[in-house]
């Protein structure tokens, strides 16, 4: 067996097993909660492959995306102007610590109460909840440059937007990315609640209807769905990620090799 | 120019205090209608209210057995699964694609499911909070247990150590900072599933209080409420992080910190 092959067979192996597993102990499940895993599928064509796609699915992901840049806009540009200063980070690092400890779930009544149930008020809860992890890895980012490539700057005369751009954004950017993957989780989360607590359409809200009428194959196919799109989006986000950070996670491979 | 620790501290004070001042005056001065944002002192207010309400301890009561509970639960099964998954490196390669598979599932998603199993009971918010915060450790376990100097674990086999000596002695000590670090993300993460589970499915405790008050207009109790929570997020982050500094007394990492 080829290495290639071991590493497929080492991969799939296990999630083959399990879903194997779950269709053969499901297979003449009489549970009304625990349908066949043939039925869950069966639902997961029809319900999501027809309309719903385009009218629940991608309208939620645009919600998380667009909240997502909102964030990602405030946390870098905040983050920056905080890191910066060491005198506005003491005094704003119990305020920061505060807003940050807030389970960000219960911006949701909040953000009712000022937007209503439409899409402005998903937004701003995605927003407002991945703003933090965002922001306070800038802050430590920005915080922490290298010394050495901060006077040679000075030496070479760089600055204004030029510094920004290739010295302080650039060593603050895998922080940055840290933040970002932190905050994709938080939005997930974000995104189904605030559809699960007050919505008319969108994922969480469908997959809610489906419980609330006991449409159990449907719902797992909800579920399913979710999962899967909390797999892509991760899956996604580690792709972008090698990209825009090749040349970091390069420079480790370096230092590991030479230490 | 570096601020001294008396100066942050007061840098830090007047922060927060001008962060006060200004949601006082914000909705004073009519910027934003106060039936949204309700001034600082109305909020103190209702605070204070709530806190002579035995209703409201009963809920912070409830969520925070919810979250000790399955926090608990999670760092134990964490903990023990990473040191077996850990140690064997064939179960390792094995589930690996396994947990990067079930690890980004938004645990939300189980919510439908919880309320069609167990209602509002306890027992939905531990399926959401031990199903969030289980991955954390368990994954943080496994890149510790994976770290160990094998030169170490050779010397450890060559002075004749059990199974359960290299466990106590070679392996936990390599796991722990990084077991540490996965309670530290698990408690956080832990209250936020339990205050959602409240928020949505209902179950007793302080994310119902706030649901409840929002839907009868209670505004500045609702604000009271979501400050309470802020400060029980805090309180976690700062004991889960005394704990950590506590236990890991002895690790370079913790020492130099204190020497810097």
């Amino acid at each position: 067996m080829t290495a290639a092959a071991r590493r497929v067979l080492l991969a799939a192996g296990l999630p083959l097993v399990l879903v194997g597993l779950w269709w053969l102990a499901s297979a003449d499940s009489q549970s009304f909660y625990l349908p066949p895993l043939r039925d869950i599928l069966a639902a997961f064509a029809d319900t999501w492959l027809g309309g719903r796609l385009a009218d629940d699915v991608l309208p939620s992901v645009a919600r998380l995306l667009a909240g997502l840049a909102v964030a990602g806009v405030a946390g870098v540009g905040l983050g920056v102007l905080i890191g910066s200063s060491r005198r506005l980070r003491a005094t704003l690092e119990p305020v920061l610590e505060f807003l940050r400890a807030i389970p960000p779930p219960v911006l949701v009544p909040i953000f009712i109460l000022v937007a209503g149930i439409g899409t402005t008020m998903k937004v701003l809860v995605i927003a407002s909840g991945c703003l933090w992890p965002i922001l306070l890895n800038t802050v430590e980012g920005v915080r922490a440059r290298d010394e050495v490539l901060e006077d040679t700057c000075r030496v070479y005369g760089i600055r204004g937007p030029a510094r920004l751009r290739h010295l302080v954004l650039r060593s603050a950017s895998p922080q940055i990315v840290t933040g970002m993957r932190q905050a994709l989780a938080i939005g997930i989360i974000l995104m189904v609640i605030s559809e699960m607590f007050a919505a008319s359409s969108g994922l969480g809200f469908t997959i809610v209807q489906f419980q609330r009428g006991f449409a159990i194959p449907e719902m797992w196919s909800g579920i399913l769905l979710l999962g899967l799109l909390g797999v892509v989006l991760s899956w996604l986000f580690g792709m972008v990620e090698r990209r825009v950070l090749s040349w970091y996670h390069g420079l480790r491979q370096a230092q590991r090799e030479l230490s | 120019m570096r601020p001294g620790r008396r100066q942050r501290w007061w840098l830090g004070a007047s922060g927060l205090l001008g962060f006060l001042l200004l949601l006082e005056l914000v909705p004073r001065a009519g910027l934003v209608p106060d039936r949204y944002l309700p001034p600082t002192s109305r909020i103190a207010g209702a605070l204070a209210d709530e806190l002579g309400e035995p209703a409201f301890w009963r809920a912070l009561g409830d969520t925070l057995q919810g979250w000790a509970v399955g926090l608990a639960l999670a760092v134990g099964a964490g903990v023990g699964l990473g040191l077996l998954v850990g140690s064997v490196p064939a179960l390792r390669a094995a589930t690996s694609s396994t947990i990067e598979f079930l690890r980004p599932i938004p645990s939300v998603a189980l919510i439908p499911l919880a309320v069609l199993l167990f209602g509002t009971d306890l027992r939905s918010k531990l399926l959401l909070v031990v199903y969030a915060s289980f991955w954390q450790v368990l994954v943080q376990v496994v890149a510790g247990v994976r770290d160990v100097d094998p030169v170490a674990m050779d010397t450890a086999h060559s002075y004749g150590l059990g199974r359960w000596g290299r466990i106590r002695h070679v392996v936990w000590p390599t796991a722990l900072p990084y077991a540490m670090t996965g309670f530290r993300l698990a408690a956080a993460v832990a209250l936020i599933l339990a205050i959602t589970a409240e928020l949505i499915i209902g179950s007793p405790g302080l994310g119902r209080e706030i649901a409840v008050a929002q839907t009868s207009g209670a505004v500045p109790a609702m604000y009271a409420l979501v400050v309470v929570a802020g400060l029980l997020g805090v309180a976690v982050n700062l004991a889960a992080r005394a704990l950590e500094r506590r236990l890991l007394a002895w690790h370079p990492s913790a020492r130099r910190e204190v020497g810097a």
